[in-house]
């Protein structure tokens, strides 16, 4: 059923005032100004990442000389942060589901599929805040030394744009309830979904960083 | 479905109107108003810049002076050095770029409006910020990069340095938001025909403003985030007693501080092409080779971080490359150079202020190159390093490639700004002093330097040879700023007195000449389709008024439309609705501003206020309102 209705509505155009010529007054990808706009802000967020991972070697190799983690403290644990990685990773799928879904108008998957994506990573955070953290901080603070200072600020700043991938999730799911998209219509989707993987992507290089380098 | 008039003007009108009065100043999104509002803010923070630069400059006009207390001093450079990097010259080419480049790629707004206006907003909201901390006497006053140690807690235990570290994080929102603002106008909103071989090379030097500001900017608001977390919660990541390393302040913020120098130049170096083709009626010579060398630049900036950072001891192998790459720099400033001087000899230059003042720009450029290589020279930084010689090579370069550009710019495109013409015989004389007053005020300081003179002194003694270049640098400051005031004088003049500018008073090339001054807030009665990389000189139907249909004119009328066009050769792919105006970007900054001084003031329950005031005017902006395309 959605797809002979895909392929009969037709994109809504306009005419530009040159002669016979009507264009589309929607737009998604790359026709779309807000594609290009998410790559801009990914690229920027991409080097924040970037410059706190560099600082994280950096100081490793500048004062690690002693061990590292350093002052004794023991090398992170990988079970639960490995658990935790899978379900933030497992997350993308729904996502891009729904993302692939509202291009033919189906808005059932859509709206599924964006609220899995949200539980998937409300339960990362979760975890994250209520388990994982209170169980490192057992063991040393943000202001125990430099080590510390540089697991929690990379660890929370990532945590951060998890908070606001789900804010961005639930205003998506809203306006997916309103019937705001349609296959024609889904910057919003398509720009959101982007940002959600990339946040998944960066987790990649948290945790080899923070979690699995120090075992090297 | 929209419904085309008979009366296309009309329909534009009513689509694009925008209220006229002080309110809606305050809720535009027109790129053109915001940019006026750029370049004018801007232009108070330089003034302010230059104040505290004079007061200086008066203090160490003869030796043992105590005009005001060595306290007074550091808070001075400290923020006249932000103030300049950070409030005005980077705005200020923000102000140009966006007044025009929309008009030069021949469209009717830039890509996120909304965002525009918010931009504008915080950066005026950071500058608001930063001095509020002079109103309480605690002004940043580690200098302009606020090396670790000095600027942690333990030396500075004050607020001021908080004031520097959540300052340049604010600014960090507005650049960043400006610049894809402008790489997607750019990327995505020329007029059809403009395929990338015919971008004006102005809209270059913006594209790679833009994208060294995306790539280089991150690094600069970690390092203050790091240390604001470290001064405020005790964190340690440049504490060498509890495993960090005050270095890592160094290299962060020379990675963002070397391109920054590029970001301040490049879309200068632009304004420096778009004025001289203009007042030789040629052609730029070399404009492929002025593209390459432009984005080369913006790229070779990353490498050549570590050149701040000859005397801190890296290892010798590591040196020399960065020393090849300073080198390397200054062939691609070289090549534009040459582009520039090889187009006046071959045409006819017609010697009109804004060309004036290019020249002027080119040999103070080159002068300012030229000590720059010195520098690369590794022995030799060795000698001058922190003298006086440092503050006359970087106001060479800076003062140089963006004053002289900036009132070229101001000569040439106010008329098309306001619409009325200045005064030709004050412009001429303001260059005169300004070129006069900045030589007199900079090239003694090289000779302060290799004498010995170290920067960021409060006073010297007598008898070190010092005293005469420095009562000459005061003289010649004052002169400066006298001629600096002369074009604000014309300036102002000008829009009581002065004459109604043409829509092309100089005979230009490129798009926004091709249009009233000032423009409509639709820019262009009909979207033009190009031709050309000098479209005003090669199509004559562009010069009176709306290009016709049946020539490519589109004229987009039945609401507030711009086109998206593809990224490499400009062929029309879509139309896309753009919001109307609006205060809630006004109120989201509001809501920064308070959040920022809750933070620097440990007043959680202002800062929480403020957050919330964020959000709300986040979700007010973001409500749909049937304007944008998902309604
Ligand atoms: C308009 C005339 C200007 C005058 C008379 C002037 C004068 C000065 C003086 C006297 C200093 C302090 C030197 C010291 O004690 O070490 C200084 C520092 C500085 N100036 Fe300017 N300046 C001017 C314009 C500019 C402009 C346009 C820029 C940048 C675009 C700029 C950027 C700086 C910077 C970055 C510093 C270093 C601050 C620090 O040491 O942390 N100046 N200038």
């Amino acid at each position: 059923m959605t797809t002979t209705a895909h392929e009969m509505s037709t994109i809504p155009t306009v005419p530009t005032g040159a002669p016979g010529e009507r264009l589309p007054i929607v737009a998604s990808g790359p026709d779309s100004f807000g594609w290009w706009g998410m790559w801009g802000l990914i690229a920027t967020e991409a080097m924040l990442f970037g410059s706190l991972l560099a600082s994280y070697f950096y100081l490793r190799f500048r004062t690690g000389a002693g061990g590292w983690p350093p002052d004794g403290i023991h090398k992170p644990e990988l079970v639960l942060p490995l658990v935790m990685s899978a379900i933030l990773w497992s997350s993308s799928i729904p996502v891009h589901i729904a993302d692939r879904a509202i291009r033919r108008g189906n808005q059932g998957l859509l709206r599924v599929g964006l609220l899995a994506g949200f539980l998937l990573g409300a339960i990362f955070l979760g975890m994250q805040l209520l388990v994982e953290y209170p169980k490192i901080l057992t063991e040393f603070h943000p202001t125990t030394n430099a080590y510390g200072s540089l697991f929690f600020t990379i660890t929370g700043f990532h945590g951060f744009h998890v908070v606001v991938g789900l804010l961005i999730s639930l205003w998506t799911q809203m306006r997916a309830r309103q019937g705001a998209f349609d296959e024609h219509r889904h910057v919003t989707v398509q720009n959101f979904a982007m940002y959600w993987h990339f946040v998944d992507v960066v987790w990649v290089l948290v945790l080899f960083t923070v979690y699995l380098s120090p075992h090297f | 479905m929209a419904t085309v008039t008979t009366e296309p003007l009309e329909a534009l009108e009513q689509s694009w109107y925008e209220p006229p009065g002080l309110i809606s100043w305050f809720t535009t999104v027109d790129h053109k108003r915001i940019g006026m509002k750029y370049l004018v803010t801007a232009l108070a923070f330089f003034v302010f810049g230059g104040i505290e630069s004079l007061i200086m400059r008066a203090q160490l006009g003869g030796p043992e002076l105590h005009l005001i207390s060595p306290e007074a001093y550091n808070q001075l450079f400290s923020m006249h050095g932000v103030t300049m990097m950070f409030l005005f010259a980077m705005p200020v080419l923000s102000g140009f770029g966006n007044f025009f480049v929309p008009l030069m790629v021949g469209t009717r707004d830039m890509a996120f409006p909304r965002l525009n206006a918010f931009g504008y907003w915080v950066f005026l909201a950071a500058g608001i910020f930063l001095y509020s901390a002079f109103l309480i006497g605690r002004a940043p006053d580690a200098g302009w990069f606020a090396y670790t140690p000095l600027s942690d807690g333990k030396f500075s235990p004050g607020i001021n340095i908080d004031f520097y570290a959540l300052g340049l994080i604010f600014t960090a929102i507005s650049s960043t938001g400006g610049a894809i603002n402008f790489i997607v106008t750019i990327l995505k909103m020329r007029a059809p025909g403009m395929s990338i071989n015919r971008i004006p090379i102005f809209v270059w030097g913006e594209l790679a403003m833009s994208l060294a500001i995306v790539f280089a900017l991150p690094p600069l608001t970690v390092a203050c985030t790091l240390l604001e977390l470290q001064r405020r919660f005790g964190f340690h990541f440049f504490d060498s007693g509890k495993g960090g390393d005050p270095l890592l302040w160094q290299h962060l913020f020379w990675i963002f501080g070397h391109p920054e120098v590029y970001i301040i130049v490049l879309p200068a170096l632009g304004v420096v092409s778009a004025i001289i083709p203009t007042f030789v009626r040629r052609r730029m010579v070399g404009y492929t080779w002025i593209v390459v060398a432009e984005m080369a630049t913006a790229l070779i900036g990353f490498g050549v971080w570590t050149h701040h950072m000859f005397v801190t001891g890296l290892p010798q192998v590591a040196l020399s490359f960065v020393s090849l790459v300073s080198f390397m720099i200054t062939i691609p400033s070289g090549v534009q150079i040459f582009a520039w001087v090889a187009t006046l000899i071959a045409g006819r230059p017609v010697l009109r202020t804004p060309l004036l003042f290019v020249i002027g720009f080119i040999l103070v450029f080159v002068l300012g190159g030229l000590s720059g290589v010195m520098f690369a020279a590794i022995p030799f930084d060795a000698q001058v390093h922190d003298s006086y010689f440092v503050v006359a090579h970087f106001h060479y370069v800076m003062v140089g490639a963006v004053i002289f550009p900036l009132f070229g710019a101001l000569y040439y495109w106010l008329p098309k700004m306001t619409g009325k013409l200045m005064s030709e015989r004050w412009g001429k004389a303001s260059f005169w002093t300004i070129f006069v007053g900045f030589n007199l005020a900079f090239f003694p300081m090289h000779i302060a330097g290799i004498l010995g003179q170290p920067r960021r002194t409060y006073t010297y003694q007598a008898g070190l040879g010092w005293t005469a270049p420095n009562l000459i640098s005061t003289v010649g400051s004052f002169l400066l700023g006298a001629g600096i005031l002369i074009t604000f004088v014309n300036w102002v003049w000008s829009l009581r007195r002065g004459p109604e500018a043409p829509n092309d008073p100089w005979g230009g090339d490129t798009l926004e000449w091709a249009t009233t001054s000032p423009p409509p807030e639709y820019n262009f009665a009909a979207v033009p389709t190009v031709r050309s990389l000098e479209p005003v000189w090669d199509q004559p139907e562009l010069r009176d008024g709306a290009q016709p249909a049946d020539q490519g004119g589109r004229a987009l009328v039945g609401g507030h439309l711009t086109l998206s066009t593809s990224m490499l050769d400009g062929t029309p792919r879509a139309v896309i609705p753009m919001p109307h105006a609006t205060a809630w970007p006004l109120v989201a900054t509001a809501g920064l501003l308070f959040g920022f001084w809750g933070v620097v003031f440990g007043a959680w329950l202002l800062g929480g206020a403020g957050a919330l005031l964020f959000a709300a005017g986040m979700i007010g902006w973001h409500w749909p309102k049937g304007e944008t395309q998902e309604g």
